[in-house]
C-alpha cells in the first residue's frame, strides 16, 4: 500500500525514519528547529526529537557547515539544511576544500558521512543571488555524491540513502517541487531506501530519449505527452536522480534504443550536468546517433527578476518540445 | 575575564598543578619532543632544497613549545587539528619521522600515501585530524570536533591551531560565535609568529593590546601566553582545556612565539621583512628548546650530556626517515583512484548496481 504525500512531507518521512533509525544522526540548519523549517521540510522534527538531536544554526554557512563537517569526521551524522543552495557561496571552502578532500588527502583515513541539503532552482522570482542551481558545479568535485530527485517517494529513499552513506552528499531539492504529491510506499510495508545513483525510467517511448533530473523531469513528461498528442512521438523520459554517481547504464540504455537525445538540464548551458552527459553520450554510443545531441537549459545570463519571463529563461515543456520536433 | 596581555610582567608557572605533577622523566620527554620536530625539519629543509620533495614546506623551528606544550595536556578522549604548520603537531601525537618524511617525499609510504604532502598530514587514530592547507579553514572542523565530542557524551575537548593570520578569516568569527553560543569545548590557540606570510600583524590585523582579546566580543575566555616559557603554555592550556572539559566553554589562548625561517621555505622575502637583529634576538633570548634545556639543567633534571645524546638521537632518527624515504616506493599511476569515496574503496550492495563515479 502507498499513500499520496508531498515532496516536503516524503522528505520529513525519510528524515524522521532516520533520526529514529540512528541516534547518531542530527538535523542542523537556518530556521530547521523552532521555525519549523523555512519550507516546512522539517516541520514538527524539533518538537518530535528536542534539541539535541534538531538543531538551529545562525544564519552563518561556513562556520555551522563546517562545524558539521568536524563532527561527521568524529562519528557524528550531520543533515545540514541551507535555506537556499545558493548561500553555498558562503560556505565555499568548506564544501569543496574540507568535506570533498579530506578523505583523499588523508589517504582513506578520514570519513565525512555529512548530507548537505536544500532547495537549488530558479523558478521562484527572487532574482539572480537566489537562483542558482548548482548540482553541476558540486558534481565536478570528486569526493562529492550529488543528488535532485523529482517525486516524493524518490525524495524519501533518496534521503535515506543520503544520511546512511559514508560520503559526502549534497542533495538539492528544488522549491516547486515542495508542494508536489505521489505515491509513496508504506512504512509499515518495510525500510524504503532507493540507492543513490541508479536513474529511473518514468515514461516508456521508442522516438526519443528525453534525460533529466529534478524538477526538469516535470517538465519532461509534460513535454512527452504533448509530442504523443500532438505529433505522433513517443520519449522514453529518463531521471537520471543522482548526478554523482552516474548511472551511465541507464542513459546508454535508452539512447541505443531511440536513438535521438534531447537532455534538458536546469543547470546554464556553458558546462553543467548535460554537458557531461552529452560527452558520455557521444563517447560511448556515437554509432547510435541519429541525430545530433540537443540540449535545453537555461539560458547563459544570471537569473532574471521578472515573473512574466523567467519561465522562458529556464528549461520549459514548450522549449523542450521544440527541441525535441528539431531532431527532424 | 583575563586581563593579561603581551606586556605582563614574567611570572614563574613551574609550581602550577599540572606543572609539579610533572616527572624528571616526565620533563625530559617534553624535550626531547622539541628536539625531534627541530632535527625533523632541518632534515626536511636539508632535502627540500636538494629537490627531494615537490611544493610548500612550512617550517615550525622556533615554535616547537607550542605544540608540545598544549598536547602534552591531552588526554584520550581531547582532540585537535590545526592549519598547514603541521608537522609538530604530527610527532607529538607520536606519529613516526618516518610515515611523515615519505609524506613529504610523496612516497605510497607516507601517513596519507602521497596524497596530501606537507600541509596535510592526519592519524585519526591518535585524534589528531590534521594538516589543512586553507589559512583559517579549520576554525569551524576544530568547532565540529568539539561539537562532536559533546554529542557523542564524552569529556573531552578539541584544540584548534591557529596562525595569527587566520583571525581575519569570517570562518573563524562564525566559529567564535558558535562555539560560545552553543558551548561547545574548544580552545582556539592562536600561534602568534607575528607575520602573516610576509605581512607583520601590525599592517594585517585591527587589533588593541592582543589578537584574543577578540573573544571578548563573544563573551569568551581568553588569555595571552609566552610561548617561549613551557611551564606557562601549559599551566594556561591547562585551565582553559579543563573550562572546555568541565563547563564546555571555549576559550582563546594566543601564544606568543616567533618562527626562524619564512613562511614555507618558498617564502624568499623573510630577511626583508624581518631584520637580521628581530630573528638573532629570538633565537639567542626566546628560543624554547634552549630555554627549557637550561631550565631543566638548572633543575638537576637534565645535563648537558644527556641532552647532547637526546639531541644527538634525534638527528639520527630524522637522517634514518629521509632514508627510508628516499628508499620508499613512489605510488602508483592506477592509486590515484583510490581514497576519492569511501565507497569506492569499499564496496557495497550499492555499488554493484552499476553506478558510476568517474568518466572512465
Amino acid at each position: 500500500m502507498s499513500r499520496t504525500l508531498t515532496f516536503r512531507e516524503a522528505l520529513r518521512e525519510g528524515l524522521d525514519e532516520e533520526l529514529a533509525r540512528d541516534p547518531n544522526v542530527v538535523i542542523m540548519g537556518e530556521e530547521v528547529a523552532q521555525y519549523n523549517g523555512a519550507y516546512k521540510v522539517t516541520e514538527g522534527l524539533w518538537k518530535k526529537w528536542g534539541d539535541k538531536r534538531v538543531v538551529d544554526t545562525p544564519i552563518s554557512e561556513a562556520g555551522f557547515i563546517g562545524m558539521g563537517i568536524g563532527a561527521s569526521m568524529l562519528g557524528v551524522r550531520p543533515v545540514m539544511e541551507l535555506m537556499f543552495w545558493s548561500f553555498h557561496s558562503v560556505a565555499f571552502d568548506q564544501l569543496v576544500n574540507n568535506a570533498a578532500c579530506v578523505r583523499y588527502m588523508s589517504g582513506g583515513l578520514i570519513n565525512c558521512p555529512i548530507v548537505m541539503r536544500g532547495p537549488a532552482n530558479g523558478g521562484t522570482n527572487v532574482g539572480a543571488t537566489h537562483s542558482h542551481i548548482p548540482e553541476g558545479l558540486f558534481a565536478a568535485f570528486p569526493g562529492l555524491k550529488v543528488c535532485a530527485p523529482a517525486t516524493p517517494a524518490d525524495a524519501k529513499g533518496l534521503i535515506k540513502a543520503a544520511i546512511r552513506d559514508n560520503d559526502p552528499v549534497y542533495f538539492m531539492e528544488n522549491t516547486l517541487l515542495y508542494g508536489t504529491t505521489g505515491e509513496v510506499p508504506d512504512p509499515a510495508e518495510g525500510d524504503f531506501v532507493i540507492p543513490l545513483g541508479v536513474a529511473d525510467l518514468k515514461r516508456e517511448g521508442k522516438d526519443v530519449s528525453i534525460i533529466s533530473h529534478g524538477r526538469s523531469v516535470i517538465h519532461a513528461l509534460q513535454a512527452a505527452e504533448t509530442l504523443k498528442e500532438q505529433h505522433g512521438i513517443e520519449a522514453d523520459v529518463l531521471d537520471l536522480r543522482s548526478i554523482r554517481p552516474l548511472d551511465v547504464e541507464a542513459i546508454l540504455k535508452t539512447v541505443k534504443k531511440t536513438n535521438r537525445v534531447v537532455l534538458v538540464d536546469e543547470s546554464k548551458g556553458f558546462g553543467g550536468v548535460s554537458a557531461m552527459v552529452s560527452h558520455l553520450i557521444q563517447d560511448e554510443a556515437f554509432d547510435y546517433l541519429d541525430s545530433p545531441i540537443k540540449r535545453v537549459t537555461t539560458l547563459d545570463a544570471p537569473a532574471i527578476y521578472s515573473p512574466h519571463i523567467e519561465n522562458e529563461q529556464l528549461p520549459n515543456p514548450r522549449r523542450i518540445v521544440e527541441k525535441v520536433l528539431s531532431l527532424r | 575575564m583575563s586581563s593579561v596581555t603581551a606586556d605582563s610582567p614574567r611570572l614563574d608557572f613551574s609550581g602550577s598543578p599540572v606543572n609539579k605533577a610533572l616527572t624528571a622523566e616526565d620533563k625530559i620527554e617534553l624535550f626531547r619532543k622539541m628536539v625531534r620536530i627541530r632535527r625533523f625539519e632541518q632534515e626536511a629543509l636539508k632535502f627540500y632544497t636538494a629537490g627531494k620533495m615537490g611544493g610548500f614546506l612550512h617550517l615550525y623551528i622556533g615554535q616547537e613549545s607550542v605544540a608540545v606544550g598544549t598536547l602534552s595536556l591531552c588526554g584520550e578522549n581531547d582532540h585537535n587539528i590545526t592549519a598547514y604548520r603541521c608537522h609538530a603537531h604530527a610527532l607529538t601525537v607520536g606519529m613516526n619521522m618516518n610515515e611523515l618524511m615519505a609524506e613529504l617525499y610523496g612516497k605510497a609510504t607516507g601517513c596519507s600515501k602521497g596524497k596530501g604532502g606537507s600541509m596535510h598530514f592526519f592519524a585519526p587514530d591518535k585524534n589528531y585530524w590534521g594538516g589543512h592547507g586553507i589559512v583559517g579553514g579549520q576554525t569551524p572542523l576544530g568547532l565540529g570536533l568539539g561539537y562532536g565530542l559533546k554529542y557523542l557524551g564524552k569529556e573531552g575537548c578539541a584544540l584548534c591551531y591557529m596562525g595569527d593570520g587566520a583571525v581575519n578569516q569570517g570562518a573563524f568569527h562564525e566559529s567564535l560565535n558558535i562555539a560560545a553560543l552553543f558551548e561547545i569545548p574548544v580552545v582556539y590557540i592562536i600561534e602568534n609568529n607575528g607575520y602573516s606570510m610576509g605581512t607583520s600583524q601590525k599592517r594585517s590585523s585591527s587589533y588593541r593590546g592582543c589578537l584574543a582579546q577578540r573573544a571578548e566580543g563573544y563573551d569568551m575566555e581568553w588569555d595571552v601566553v609566552d610561548g617561549s616559557d613551557l611551564y606557562e603554555v601549559r599551566a594556561k592550556a591547562h585551565i582553559a582545556m579543563e573550562r572546555a572539559r568541565k563547563q564546555h566553554k571555549p576559550s582563546i589562548l594566543e601564544i606568543t612565539t616567533y618562527r626562524y625561517y619564512g613562511h614555507s621555505v618558498a617564502d624568499a622575502n623573510h630577511k626583508k621583512y624581518r631584520t637580521p637583529e628581530e630573528i638573532e634576538n629570538y633565537k639567542a633570548n626566546h628560543d624554547p628548546i634552549h630555554l627549557w634545556r637550561r631550565r631543566l639543567i638548572a633543575e638537576g633534571v637534565l645535563t648537558e650530556e644527556s641532552a647532547a645524546a637526546i639531541d644527538a638521537e634525534a638527528k639520527k632518527e630524522a637522517a634514518a626517515s629521509s632514508k627510508f624515504a628516499d628508499e620508499s616506493p613512489a605510488p602508483t599511476v592506477e592509486s590515484i583512484m583510490d581514497d576519492v569515496y569511501w565507497e569506492t574503496d569499499n564496496k557495497t550492495e550499492a555499488s554493484k548496481l552499476g553506478r558510476h563515479f568517474f568518466t572512465d
